[in-house]
């Protein structure tokens, strides 16, 4: 019995037995969504250095669908499960502001089971499926408070997310009248690359995987979408979701399916250093908190497609780093922007300021968040950003490294205000009542905070050889995944 | 390609863009959400062409024909399953989206995006 199908299967099963089960026993839900998260995190933590490929009903491959678990899902795979976890424990007390926490928890891990499902497929129609499973649980979660804000960011979210959807499923499409099947490793194999159908198949796909991922001419939903969901959903957005179903499955059809070419290469690059300056600029002159927070989102996106767009082993190294590293620390910060709102009912920075006395956890750990997000040593965020712009001087592109560099100290910039007006300076008058909050909000920043601290240590070599390394071979080997499928099935 | 197959490829790429116009330009948020069905309808007849062969038969075997006269003269089953799971799909997302609309009219009393505009900058 393969752990593979576990994966998508586990979180699917608790999302339709949380809702049947604790109609009775409130407490219920809470235990069975943070039991099943935990779950999933030991078991990607489990499967870290394996490869492996699950064929569904023992159908081969290139007939049958094809679950694929090597490095660089794996990677993902971790990512996902241990933010899920993170945000799953502070929901316990956060969500109790909500009504309705089972359908929460229940939509919360359907995102989480499409998230699984996508970086785990081996077929296009069947990663296309589960990402609209996460993208509609998404739709849903963003607009979870209905109000006037919630309700109009989620319309604007699902109608460009749907135009997304329908793009991705058009490339399919044409992927399938151009090559007659829908394996990912077999089309890679057949795929004409000469082609004008080539042309507008690739088109389709980083059209509508841009707009998941919130690259810069396509962003307009984000800094409207992941401010207005409640906050462990914000951090889940941020932290993993635009990451998952938009730039995992972007690189993997570029690197493996496609095969990268100078172009493609090029397009990145472009991409990559347009998100990260824009989202920069639009970031620095924000007032609200969690809206701030989203548009840097787009700009460390553009930090990650910068390294893909490189190419070279240092770069992609650099970029996997970096996804890891940014859903961490943004996660946290959205946890932190959420234990305040808990508090002070506001996320405007203007009303906040010397929150730092009254909600130490709180203070303390956004701290390391905005200090790993700026790039200051020794926390994560430093490590990844210095191999990104080494890797950019490396392959002589020195004017990306130098916009790269430029970039995190506008971001420095703009968490020295985020901290200032937030928890250091004065204590405003009406926040003198304000306490810390609950434990397990507590516990889950501090395990991501100490993540934040610890994890330049995957950069030393033996641990490096277990996670990032495998990463970047199963990219690095290009076209050769094919090969690697078919034959193991 | 013929160039009767060309022209239905042609009209449904036409469909494809009265879609996306419609989701671009409209400010009524149903005429958006009719826009995105439009689009996602293009897409499935886009799929169904794909399988399409002009007298084919039905894809179901049965003992009398042989498995390579079958494959020679009927249409492609695959698309079909897919168009299904789309709809499947385009069923929940719809759904949504009219649940989204019910709840906005609800809240602004309008179904005008230039007076939904609580977000910006």
């Amino acid at each position: 019995m393969s752990i593979i199908p576990l994966f998508v299967a586990i979180p699917l099963a608790s999302a339709f037995l949380i809702p049947m089960f604790s109609k009775r026993i409130r407490v219920f839900s809470d235990i069975f969504a943070n039991v099943t998260t935990f779950i999933l995190c030991v078991m990607s933590l489990g499967v870290i250095g394996r490869n492996a490929v699950y064929t569904v009903g023992l159908w081969k491959p290139p007939v049958g669908i094809a679950m694929a678990l090597d490095g660089w899902s794996v990677l993902l795979l971790v990512t996902v499960n241990s933010i899920s976890f993170c945000a799953t424990v502070f929901s316990i007390k956060y969500m109790e502001q909500y009504t309705s926490k089972l359908r929460y928890y229940s939509l919360f891990l359907l995102m989480v089971a499409g998230m699984n499902g996508v970086v785990l497929s081996g077929d296009l129609f069947n990663l296309y499926v589960f990402l609209e499973i996460a993208s509609i649980a998404s739709y849903a979660l963003v607009g979870f408070g209905c109000q006037h804000d919630e309700l109009e960011a989620s319309f604007k979210y699902l109608v460009l997310g749907s135009v997304a959807s329908t793009f991705i499923l058009l490339g399919v499409a044409v992927g399938y009248s151009l090559t007659g099947t829908l394996n990912m490793a077999d089309i890679s194999a057949r795929l004409p690359h000469d082609s004008s159908t080539f042309i507008f198949m690739a088109s389709c796909f980083i059209l509508g995987f841009g707009l998941k991922a919130a690259l810069v001419p396509f962003h307009a939903w984000l800094p409207d979408a992941h401010p207005s969901a409640p906050a462990p959903i914000s951090a889940m957005l941020s932290g993993v979701l635009i990451k998952a179903i938009g730039v995992y499955a972007l690189i993997r059809l570029i690197f493996n399916i496609f095969g990268l070419t100078p172009v493609l290469s090029h397009i990145l690059l472009f991409f990559g250093t347009a998100s990260m300056v824009i989202g920069v600029f639009l970031a620095i002159g924000q007032w609200d908190m969690k809206r701030l927070f989203a548009y840097h989102s787009i700009s460390q996106i553009g930090y990650v497609m910068l390294g893909f767009g490189l190419a070279t082993p240092l770069g992609i190294l650099g970029a996997i780093f970096h996804l890891m590293n940014h859903a961490v620390f943004k996660g946290l910060l959205f946890l932190t922007a959420g234990s305040v709102e808990y508090n002070i009912h506001t996320r405007q920075l203007e009303e906040m300021g010397g929150l730092r006395e009254r909600m130490p956890v709180t203070g303390f750990t956004s701290l390391v968040a905005s200090m790993s997000i700026a790039g200051i040593p020794p926390l994560n965020g430093f490590w990844s950003k210095l191999i990104i712009i080494i890797a950019c001087v490396q392959s002589g592109h020195y004017i990306f490294g130098l916009w790269a560099a430029f970039v995190s100290l506008m971001t420095l910039a703009s968490f020295l205000k985020v901290q200032k007006f937030a928890f250091f300076g004065e204590l405003k008058e009406h926040n003198k009542g304000v306490r810390e909050v609950p434990v397990g909000m507590c516990l889950s920043m501090m395990i991501l905070a100490l993540l934040c601290v610890g994890m330049g240590l995957l950069l030393v070599p033996s641990v490096r050889a277990q996670l990032l390394d495998p990463a970047v071979a199963s990219l690095l080997r290009g076209t050769e995944y094919a090969a690697w499928i078919l034959s193991k099935g | 390609m013929t160039r009767e197959s060309g022209m239905i490829y042609a009209l449904c790429f036409v469909l494809f863009m009265v879609g996306l116009y419609c989701v671009v330009v409209k400010k009524n948020l149903v005429k958006i959400v009719l826009g995105l069905a439009i689009m996602e309808y293009a897409v499935n007849l886009f799929l169904i062409l794909i399988g399409y062969r002009k007298d084919g038969i039905a894809p179901i075997i049965d003992g009398a024909t042989d498995a390579k006269t079958f494959a020679a003269a009927s249409v492609d089953p695959l698309p079909q399953a897919l168009v299904l799971t789309s709809i499947v799909i385009g069923l929940g997302v719809l759904t949504l989206m009219v649940a989204l609309c019910i709840r906005l009219y609800e809240r602004y009393g309008t179904f005008d995006i230039t007076q939904i505009r609580r977000l910006r900058g």
